[in-house]
């Protein structure tokens, strides 16, 4: 039985996919059969984020559709043997992901692999709704921002509502993962810190990803962001696998270091 | 971000305070309501609308919640009347 994650936050553009790829590409490597699915139809991006965008054939509803095999629709990592990718569809057709056939997927994948994740699209409707289901554990990526944490906030009310383990009244995991930190602002006070936002979400934090150039260098190529062991950005989403395995580790890059804080501080 | 900035932000609360406190009001307020039963909403309009026969109050008068102990629940309603 495969552990089944959904990356979600309700607001857009938080970095969903990038993480979704980082910590699915983390998981295998560590040896983990996993696969990731983009759940974002119409919106297909997964594949370039992980730079498979070439070998695209049939999509998660060409395999709902039994249009083709699933075998024939997972796309397997050049970089790591034991990750797959199945790829959005590109259809404006909202409607092709059914609970039903989302299931009869997620059942097939399960025999197979050890760890599902699921990129969920924006929003807190039929499509967020149906990447979040059939979820054992929530990753809700929240950026230090008043909307972001909002929207976050309501997800998570859907995710204790509206999830299948909610409706069986079972807990589902839920994890904070703050993404594009910048301890900078932090410490002038003009960005919600780590501490503001797990108050305010009450929910225990899987990590924190600096705002880091790495992440655009990274998606440019297509090669997730943890494969880049030198940026901070790399080495956050690697703590965070840690920890989403159980290991209990220190949070980094959370505060600026005292030489950066007072070059900034005297305008060098 | 020069130093001079610095204390000049010290003035005034910083930014990241305001939207912290801000956030806090919205999710509280937010998460009552979808503990409430979905027809609290529209059960609070009509309450209003009776009340508005007789009396002119706006909706931030009328206050509306439903208490969940043990054994029943409580609705309470809370109205202030102008003088
Ligand atoms: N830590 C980071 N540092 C810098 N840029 C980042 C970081 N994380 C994400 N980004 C950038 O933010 C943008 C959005 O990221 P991403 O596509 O992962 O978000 P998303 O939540 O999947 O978006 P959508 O809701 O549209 O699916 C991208 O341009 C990405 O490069
Ligand atoms: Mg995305």
């Amino acid at each position: 039985m495969a552990k089944i994650i959904v990356v979600t936050s309700g607001k857009g553009g938080v970095g969903k996919t990038t993480s979704s790829a980082s910590i699915g590409t983390g998981l295998a490597s560590r040896g983990f059969k996993t696969v990731i699915i983009d759940f974002d139809v119409g919106l297909r991006n997964l594949d370039l984020i992980m730079g498979c965008e070439r070998r695209v054939v049939y999509d998660f509803v060409n395999v709902i559709n039994t249009e083709a095999s699933l075998n024939q629709a997972l796309i397997r990592d050049k970089r790591i043997p034991t990750l797959s990718i199945l790829p959005a569809s590109q259809t404006r057709d909202k409607e092709a992901l059914t609970r039903e056939g989302v299931q009869n997927v997620l059942d097939q994948l399960s025999k197979t692999f050890d760890y599902i994740v699921c990129d969920s699209p924006a929003g807190i409707e039929r499509g967020a709704q149906m990447a979040l289901y059939f979820a054992d554990i929530a990753i809700v990526v929240t950026n230090p921002e008043v909307s972001s944490v909002r929207d976050s906030d309501r997800i998570l009310g859907i995710l204790q509502s509206k999830s299948r383990r909610a409706e069986k009244g079972e807990i589902i995991e839920e994890h904070l993962l703050l993404t594009r930190y910048n301890p900078q602002r932090v410490a002038i006070g003009e960005m919600l810190s780590v501490e503001d936002v797990k108050d305010i979400l009450a929910i225990p934090l899987l990590g924190v990803i600096p705002e880091s150039e790495a992440v655009l260098k990274a998606s440019n190529q297509g090669t997730p962001v943890i494969h880049d062991q030198e940026s901070t950005s790399g080495m956050a989403y690697d703590d965070a696998v840690r920890r989403l395995l159980g290991e209990d580790i220190p949070h980094r890059f959370v505060d600026i270091t005292r030489k950066n804080f007072f070059k900034r501080l005297i305008g060098a | 971000m020069s130093i001079f900035n610095y204390f000049l932000n010290k003035r005034q609360p910083a930014s990241a305070s305001v939207a912290k406190e801000r956030l806090q009001i919205l999710v509280a307020h937010e998460r009552s309501r979808r503990s409430q039963p979905d027809y609290m909403e529209k059960m609070q309009l009509e309450i209003l609308e009776v009340i508005r026969k007789y009396v002119e109050v706006d909706q931030e008068q009328v206050n509306i919640r439903l208490d969940n102990s043990d054994d029943c629940s409580i609705l309470e309603l809370n109205v202030t009347l102008p003088d």
